[in-house]
């Protein structure tokens, strides 16, 4: 057992870290939120460039061989940029969809120009009705000699709007949330039948509703075999739910940091803020949420490095740990910077909305509390 | 980054538990298992044989007789202890006068004092607090007056925690007034408990237990030889030493046992009942609860992983220190409330190995929850109350 990382890992954290420091500062990340694309197609190609957006996939494929830690390196220096780029839903929703079941010909055509920073795309991994379960799928795919008929509705589908290409979870056998019967079909985006609402999210992301109507597409659009998507859909939901508590790290740090600094300067009958006590004490703790959380981060990217059995389980706990412990840590940074903490122009508060949407986003803490007891806990 | 144990480590492992069934002595085995106390004879044995094994001084330098185990080799140790539920070594010799002399002491105090701590010969206490003197220890008033040829020790020293049972006491005593800071003129004093002029008394705590006392010095000579380090600088070391308590204060691996045995207990129909962890209130809180202790287990684990590579436990030894007493209190009042009704029994004299199981009200040591959760609200309040250590972590971490 160790916790440090090797100097590969190191000089990736480092050269995003100097990137964010560089070329994303605030205001620039305020400029590309309020762009009609929502995100900046040159930074995207600079990410590429940079090859990280090959980092999670296999060498063969063109890819960095990279695992949970380098995604948690990855993602934490995101998280203090509040980087607005689709990697999330590019890279690590439908890239990790695509890497396990994709055929060499689908690997061609969607990875390639995924991993080349050329192809939009998007994981549909939510229904109007399916609140934070995967498995809770409507959309009906119904087969038709070569060709499936699709019909159903898609919400909250991150980078839907710009994707290229969606992947869309359809049930072609079973009842509402049963998990067998899920198949994944990847379909470009103009295909006929389908059809858009694009949306901007209070965290300055941007997402989707997608209704399908009989949108007819080849069998070639199948991921892996029929009716048998949802365990893999699972492990691609929980390696972005472990990719936003990383992020949320980030986050939460940087609030850490900021409010600190703030309390020091801020002067109030005559002194620093951070002088009194009540403040002291409010700070100590949310310092301890940070090295909780971190802790907490750690062990499940090491599980999960491992793929030990728990590995699903550690997941849970972290997002718990985030949607209470990290989202009070928001809200006292938004607390001890008082007024200015309540600006739209001060970044505090867009940290803050950030992690409310990462606490949302693939379950909240009820939930995968739930999740983590119906595992056995740990 | 990686979270597998290695070969060594395994097999390391192995071997604890090997120590544990061929050498953990039964008599005592059962009495932990039933919630019977602790005899000092008990607590000496037990220190011995872990002495004989070379395994007592887990924290000290090799020179003067420690393991020098890496972290995960001490995390391993630890665990495989609580999952025993071996007793906790008494602290006060071995992890906190120790290091102090060790590290500030002279060669004749060294060889003096080390060996019988090793060998568990010489039973240590701590004489820090005061009447007057608790969070602001630095405002301590006992004194050691130099008479030309010793120290001359008079006050009063509280909370004193297994000092009936102590052959020395450490002590931290005022050597000067006339200074600018309070926390200047304060020396580290070793004094030999049956000095002339040093009484012990008895302070009885609310769960109904006599675990603390306090020690009174009247005209109590002791020679300069027993005064370590330099005249005044008793508060650094003292200092130092607190930081070692706190990190042994976190109690991972017993509160880890602890929590397996609640959660156990709570599967299991008590008296033809519906388990209480179907009881959804219930079962989401020791969830909770399992996810804050482990948060704290890797906290602990990063904070060892990093006194390894050169650094003495620092200001973040307190974290452990809040977090660790808040998931034992936690645990303390869960298990409280698994207990229901038959947490209120007071009836001190059933835990005892011969009392009749038929005239025992509640089931095995059920009824000592109680004297559990009231006797460890001490936890948030000793080493340093959790509100001090937010002060130090606001001073020393945070810089304010």
């Amino acid at each position: 057992m160790n916790f440090s990382i090797s100097d590969e890992q190191t000089m990736l954290a480092d050269s995003i870290s100097r990137f964010i420091d560089s070329d994303y500062d605030f205001d620039t990340r305020q400029k590309i939120v309020a762009s009609d694309d929502g995100y900046s197609r040159d930074m995207w190609k600079t990410f590429a460039e940079l090859g990280w957006t090959a980092v999670p996939f296999a060498e063969t494929d063109g890819g960095l061989d990279g695992g949970p830690i380098e995604m948690m390196l990855i993602m934490e220096q995101f998280g203090r940029g509040l980087v607005v780029e689709p990697y999330l839903a590019n890279i690590i929703l439908a890239g990790g969809v695509l890497k396990r079941l994709a055929t060499p010909a689908q690997r061609e055509q969607w990875l390639a120009p995924l991993i080349a920073g050329e192809l939009q795309a998007a994981l549909a991994f939510a229904e109007p009705q399916s609140r934070f379960s995967p498995n809770n799928v409507q959309t009906t795919a119904t087969e038709s000699g070569d060709a499936y008929i699709l019909n159903g509705k898609k919400t909250f589908v991150l980078n839907g709007g710009n994707a290229g290409v969606l992947i869309i979870p359809a049930r072609t056998s079973g009842s509402n949330t049963e998990a067998a019967g899920i198949s994944l079909f990847c379909i470009a985006a103009d295909t006929p039948g389908i059809s858009r609402q694009r949306y901007p999210t209070v965290d300055g992301s941007q997402a989707a509703d997608i209704a399908l109507v009989d949108v007819n597409v080849s069998s070639d659009s199948l991921l892996g075999n029929a009716n048998d998507g949802y365990p893999i859909l699972q492990t691609v939901v929980d390696e972005a739910t472990l990719a936003v508590c990383a992020e949320a790290m980030g986050v939460m740090q940087t609030l850490q940091d900021k409010t600190l600094e703030y309390t020091k300067n801020r002067v109030q009958f005559g002194v620093p803020i951070s002088s009194f006590q009540a403040l002291q004490h409010r700070m100590v703790d949310t310092l301890m949420i940070c090295e909780q959380s971190r802790s907490l981060l750690y062990w499940s990217v090491m599980l999960n490095n491992s793929s030990d059995p728990k590995a699903a389980n550690s997941i849970s706990a972290l997002k718990y740990q985030i949607g209470t412990a990290g989202i009070k840590l928001a809200e006292e940074a938004v607390q001890l910077h008082g007024g200015m903490g309540m600006t739209w122009e001060m970044d505090i508060g867009h940290y803050f909305k950030r992690m409310t949407a990462i606490n949302i986003l693939f379950g909240n803490a009820d939930h995968h509390l739930d999740r983590y007891i119906s595992y056995g806990q740990s | 980054m990686n979270i597998d144990l290695t070969p060594e480590e395994l097999a390391f492992r192995d071997e604890v538990r090997g120590f544990l069934a061929d050498d953990y002595p039964e008599d005592i085995r059962r009495k932990r298992d039933e919630g019977v106390a602790l005899t000092r004879d008990d607590t000496v044995r037990w220190h011995k044989a872990l002495y004989k094994r070379s395994w007592f001084a887990v924290e000290w330098p090799v020179e003067y007789g420690g393991t020098g185990w890496t972290p995960v080799r001490k995390y391993l140790f630890a665990n495989e202890l609580a999952e025993a539920n071996a007793p906790l070594v008494v602290p006060f010799g071995v992890k906190m006068v120790a290091p102090i002399i060790y590290t500030f002491g002279n060669d004749a105090q060294k060889s003096r004092f080390l060996p019988d701590i090793l060998a568990s010969n010489v039973w240590w206490c701590q004489g820090y607090s005061e009447p007057g003197s608790g969070s602001d220890l630095a405002s301590l008033k006992t004194k050691a007056d130099f008479d030309g040829s010793d120290y001359i020790v008079n006050g009063t020293k509280t909370w004193t925690t297994l000092g009936q049972h102590a052959d020395w006491i450490f002590c931290l005593v005022r050597t000067r007034s006339d200074v600018a800071r309070k926390q200047e003129g304060i020396s580290f004093l070793l004094i030999d408990m049956k000095t002339p002029g040093v009484t012990v008394s008895p302070i009885i705590t609310i769960e109904g237990g006599h675990e603390v006392n306090e020690v009174h010095f009247d005209n109590v000579r002791v020679p300069t030889e027993n005064l370590v380090g330099e005249e005044g600088k008793g508060w650094t070391y003292g200092k130092v030493l607190l930081q070692h308590e706190r990190v042994n204060i976190a109690g991972v691996a017993v509160s880890q046992y602890r929590l397996n045995k609640l959660k156990a207990r709570a599967a299991e129909s008590v008296r033809g009942a519906d388990p209480l962890i179907n009881n959804q209130s219930f079962a989401r809180k020791i969830a909770a609860l399992e996810i804050d202790l482990r948060a704290l287990e890797y906290t602990e684990l990063r904070t060892l992983a990093s006194i390894a590579t050169g650094q003495a436990p620092g200001p973040e030894s307190s974290f452990l220190k809040i977090r660790g007493t808040e998931v034992q209190q936690a645990i303390d009042a869960m298990t409280m409330e698994a207990a229901g009704y038959y947490a209120l029994p007071y009836v001190p004299t059933q835990y005892t190995l011969d009392f009749p199981d038929i005239d025992r009200i509640g089931e095995g040591i059920e009824t000592r929850t109680s004297l559990q959760y009231f006797n460890n609200r001490k936890a948030s309040i000793y080493g340093g109350s959790n509100e001090i250590q937010k002060n130090i972590i606001a001073k020393h971490v945070l810089g304010l």
